[in-house]
């Protein structure tokens, strides 16, 4: 009896799991690594955000003097920036599909 | 019934291999196959679903031709939890839980990572189908070796018409749950794991891999606290001895990746900030998975002396086979990348949140260390010297308190810093008010609690006052600063302030829950009154400013649980308060005897297990606690009496003879009833330990509260999307910004 | 100071705690542990006057008589055994044939003084009789 049912579960599942190999092609490692890129790149964005809005709080609640904070902010949105632009860059060389 | 889940489970280990040889195959860049690998760990988590929903139903049924079913449950076994939670007591049962967490969690990291991170996912499938694959290959195993004792459909034949039921002592509701919380908590530091290693693979080390994982590692640390807590509040709440903690080497076993868990999900914030530590986090995500499976070995393979051995298994030697492979496997693949891991930003300066994240880790590696040391110390001691040596809880003590203390301290710093730099200014106003705040506490307790007699406790509470302080003036002063920026009213902005920044926030009320927890743990440690007294009915004695009163003997039967509990009516009153404590502290003795065995019917109940019932009052203040160990030996010749005339009568009855059996029967319930009553009318002494904790209550609501403040980071972002679109109009202002600044 | 010069001080200061840590466990540990001993060690030793954990199975129990307890610890495999005296807590799954661990030190009596409230019992394990077999009467059909 078992082995009637192990042989229905080992066919439905190797259905379930053919689904995916029987589409025609598949992207290039290029373009997936181009797209991993791209999401290192909107990580690091989100996090560059974070940095940002962390040390205006701190600022104002007074952690950060003024000289400190505006030294540090420049610093973090010209990050911000080169960021942005390489985001924009990657973004524009991606191949469309 | 059981046919399905037994081919679904065999099923699932065929399918965990091909998880890992699909996801393999999509490592090359062929999405058809990294997807067909996900759609196998979907598919695995459900065979592994219907083989545990089969062995539950089987449980449900009374289905004694499970020989699991048989060797952890009964008729008598109540439903709710214990028929469904009996599963996990047995080592085939903990295993197939393993598994089943692992792929439920697994295919909620992928389901959530769809179509994201592809290069990274399909390695760390593999690591996570490899994981499952030596889970349910161990289960597998079972067919083959029964004497393993790993597969769970393992029938027994003939089939018992009464299973053997749950050990008493697991018979409690905190027992229940305290077994799947820490499993799920290990298995949940695999998904990081997993995607660590996939990170290292493909030289993908920014933090992406932490930004997808970071819940996970969030929700293990949750687990393991949960796991812990209801494990030392049942050792408190239900063992005669009255303590929380033993430095067991089975509770240590839990603690040490809890502890490097820790330091992991602090870590991380300084990779994900300042890209710094990257070669660190993944030694930390290797050595934290480690100890989980370590912490999995320990409890199964009985090389060490516990009082929880579970007897020695055979699954000892592979699991350390994989973690041994693991270790050396993963520490090959860092030093191998450690080009890529090391990171071009220092620390800009030690007073910064990056310094003290840095103390923070140190710390707890060190913890981390100083228990693994002592957890093994038999070990290494026979290796080295021959003979085994075991160190006990002082040991342990004098290394876990002083770094305790300066973790603790640590924790009130950091939310007091700022990233990067923070200016002397600022560290001085930040300081003053939680400093004040310290030496208050350290005065009160010293005036109010006496505390100039333990100078370490004394140290702990101003280190908690600090703490608490610290994390209190943060949200206040966020509050204010949000008010001043925003304009809302205060609450309102406190409220919207903790709501945007949830896992800053979240982890100050962590740090809070901590020190509020360590307040109950010097308080009811250094402060404790203990004393043992041997009481007749009626007799008073006076414990400090207690009188402690035995009121009476109790005596109660219960013929679903074949068991007599003898206890005590304990009245307590304490000098200044007019209304008394009832406390009923009882001692529940199981028979050995199945219902239809007749030997001995007295005696068997003292040949078995006893547990003990805990009389109680808790208080936010003081907590009161009685044990009752009843002093037997004045009914010893009664039982003997009694279970000889039995033993005679059961001689004269012929077999065969129902009527007659039925009336032996009848008669021993009743003579059990008497008996019963005969202790209570023979008014014995009994042995009382009478302890009174101060403060324990904040220890178990420090942990409460550090579960809340876990639960808060952990609240997904619904402004999510509404942040990006900021974040972008952001993106534009930056650019006119600074194209429009000077220079 | 330049930025380089303090962070080898600091990984120096690091590592420098760390050694110590180290060194300190190792030390204080050797002197802190308490041998295991199983009673046919024991009695082929003799009273010597240092504390031992004595580990073995409880082979007959004695009676409980106020706070303290007396019982026969034998060799794990059988074999020699060793009277025990004992006060304090008495755990829950203690019974004859169970797995103790209790901290003392044998007298010149020959009986060996338990320190208060040391004696650990093992959990069993699930419901096997001590020879691996399971219970008869478990089974009636």
């Amino acid at each position: 009896m078992e082995y009637l049912l192990a042989a229905v579960a080992i066919l439905s599942v190797a259905a379930f799991v053919a689904v995916p190999l029987r589409r025609s092609g598949s992207e290039q490692p290029a373009a997936i690594a181009a797209a991993a890129d791209l999401e290192d790149l909107e990580a690091r964005k989100l996090a560059k955000y974070r940095e940002i809005r962390d040390t205006e709080l701190d600022h104002a609640q007074g952690k950060i003097d003024e000289q400190d904070f505006r030294r540090q902010d420049a610093e973090l949105r010209a990050e911000a920036v080169e960021i942005l632009s390489a985001l924009d860059d990657q973004k524009s060389t991606k191949p469309s599909s | 019934m059981n046919a399905v889940g037994a081919a679904a489970l065999f099923v699932a280990f065929l399918t965990a291999i091909y998880v890992v040889v699909s996801a393999l195959l999509g490592t090359r860049g062929d999405s058809r196959w990294a997807d067909s690998s996900r759609r196998a760990v979907y598919a695995l988590c459900a065979l592994l679903l219907i083989a545990v929903l089969s062995l539950e139903l089987a449980f449900l049924r009374d289905d004694f031709s499970l020989a699991l079913v048989a060797q952890n449950s009964s008729t008598t076994t109540p439903t709710w939890p214990y028929k469904l939670t009996a599963m996990w007591g047995s080592q085939a049962g903990s295993l197939l839980l393993w598994a089943t967490v692992l792929s439920i969690a697994a295919s909620a990291v992928l389901a959530m990572t769809r179509g994201h991170h592809r290069e990274v996912v399909p390695w760390a499938t593999a690591v996570m189908g490899g994981i499952a694959v030596f889970f349910t290959g161990l289960i597998a195993a079972g067919i083959a070796f029964p004497g393993a004792e790993t597969w769970p459909f393992a029938a027994l034949s003939p089939v018992p018409v009464e299973g053997q039921g749950l050990n008493p002592l697991l018979r409690h509701p905190l027992m229940a749950i305290h077994p799947p919380m820490l499993y799920a908590g290990y298995v949940f530091f695999t998904i990081p794991f997993a995607f660590a290693i996939g990170a290292l693979i493909t030289r993908r080390l920014d933090a992406s891999w932490i930004r997808s994982t970071r819940r996970f590692a969030l929700i293990a640390w949750v687990l393991l606290t949960i796991g812990l807590a209801l494990g030392a509040r049942w050792s408190y709440s239900e063992l005669g001895w009255g303590g929380y903690w033993a430095w067991d080497p089975v509770e240590n076993a839990a603690l040490m990746p809890w502890l490097t868990g820790t330091a992991f999900l602090h870590s991380i914030m300084v990779q994900e900030r300042r890209g710094m530590l990257r070669t660190w986090n993944v030694s930390l995500i290797v050595l934290t998975f480690a100890l989980s499976l370590l912490g999995t070995f320990l409890v199964r393979s009985g090389i060490l002396q516990s009082i929880h051995a579970f007897g020695e298994s055979k699954v000892g030697p592979p699991l350390l086979i994989l973690i041994a492979t693991i270790l050396i496997g993963s520490t090959l693949l860092i030093v191998s990348r450690l080009g890529d891991l090391r990171s071009e930003r220092r620390i800009d300066s030690l007073a910064s949140r990056e310094s003290f994240f840095l103390v923070n880790n140190f710390l707890l590696v060190a913890l981390a260390a100083v228990v693994f040391w002592g957890t093994f110390f038999p070990l290494i001691s026979e290796a080295l010297s021959g003979e085994e040596s075991s160190l006990a809880a002082p040991w342990f003590n004098r290394f876990t308190t002083p770094i305790g203390i300066a973790l603790l301290f640590v924790a009130g710093i950091g939310p007091l810093l700022a990233w990067r730099r923070v200016s002397l200014a600022g560290i001085r106003r930040s300081l003053m008010i939680p400093t004040a705040a310290a030496a208050l506490a350290g005065l009160l307790a010293w005036l109010l609690g006496d505390a100039g007699g333990e100078p370490l406790a004394l140290v702990l509470f101003v280190v908690a006052g600090f703490t608490i302080a610290s994390v209190s003036q943060e949200l206040i002063r966020g509050a204010a600063a949000r008010r001043s920026l925003t304009g809302d009213p205060l609450l309102l902005s406190l409220g919207r302030l903790v709501a945007r920044n949830r896992r800053r926030y979240g982890g100050y009320v962590v740090h809070a829950g901590i020190a509020v927890m360590f307040i109950g743990i010097a308080a009811s440690s250094s402060f404790q009154t203990s004393e043992d007294l041997r009481l007749e009915p009626g007799q008073e004695a006076r414990v400090a400013d207690y009188t402690v009163r035995y009121v009476e003997p109790t005596e109660s039967i219960d013929s679903a649980q074949q068991s007599l509990t003898f206890g005590a009516v304990i009245e307590v009153w304490r000098d200044g308060e007019p209304e008394s404590m009832i406390l009923a502290p009882s001692r529940e003795y199981f028979s050995v005897n199945s219902q239809s065995d007749g030997a001995a019917p007295l005696r068997s109940f003292f040949e078995g297990e006893a547990t003990s019932e805990i009389g109680r009052q808790e208080g936010l203040t003081t907590d009161v606690w009685t044990a009752i160990q009843p002093d037997l030996s004045s009914l010893d010749l009664v039982m003997t009496k009694v279970d000889r005339q039995f033993a005679q009568r059961i001689e004269q009855i012929e077999p065969g003879d129902v009527e007659a059996m039925r009336q032996l029967a009848t008669d021993q319930g009743e003579a059990i009833a008497r008996f019963a009553q005969f202790y209570v009318l023979n008014s014995p002494a009994a042995n009382i330990r009478f302890n009174v904790n101060p403060f324990i209550f904040w220890l178990w609501a420090g942990i409460g509260i550090a579960v809340l403040g876990a639960l808060l980071a952990l609240w997904p972002g619904s402004g999510a999307r509404r942040r990006e679109v900021v974040s972008d109009i952001y993106a534009a202002r930056l650019a006119r910004e600074l194209a429009s600044s000077p220079g | 100071m330049d930025p380089a010069r303090k962070r080898q001080i600091r990984l120096g200061v690091a590592l420098t705690v760390a050694v110590l840590l180290a060194a300190a466990l190792v030390y204080t540990s050797f002197s802190a542990g308490t041998e295991a001993r199983e009673p046919s060690d024991l009695l082929a030793a003799g009273p010597n006057g240092e504390t031992y954990k004595l580990t073995g199975k409880v082979s007959e129990e004695g009676p409980r008589v106020g706070g303290s307890l007396e019982f026969v610890i034998e060799d794990r495999d059988g074999g020699e055994t060793l009277p025990v005296s004992y006060e304090g807590i008495i755990p829950d799954p203690f019974r004859e044939g169970r797995e103790v661990i209790v901290t003392g030190e044998l007298s010149e009596q020959g009986v060996f003084v338990a320190e208060e409230d040391s004696l650990i019992t093992k959990c069993p394990s699930k419901f096997v009789a001590e020879d691996g077999s399971i219970p008869e009467n478990t089974f009636v059909e």
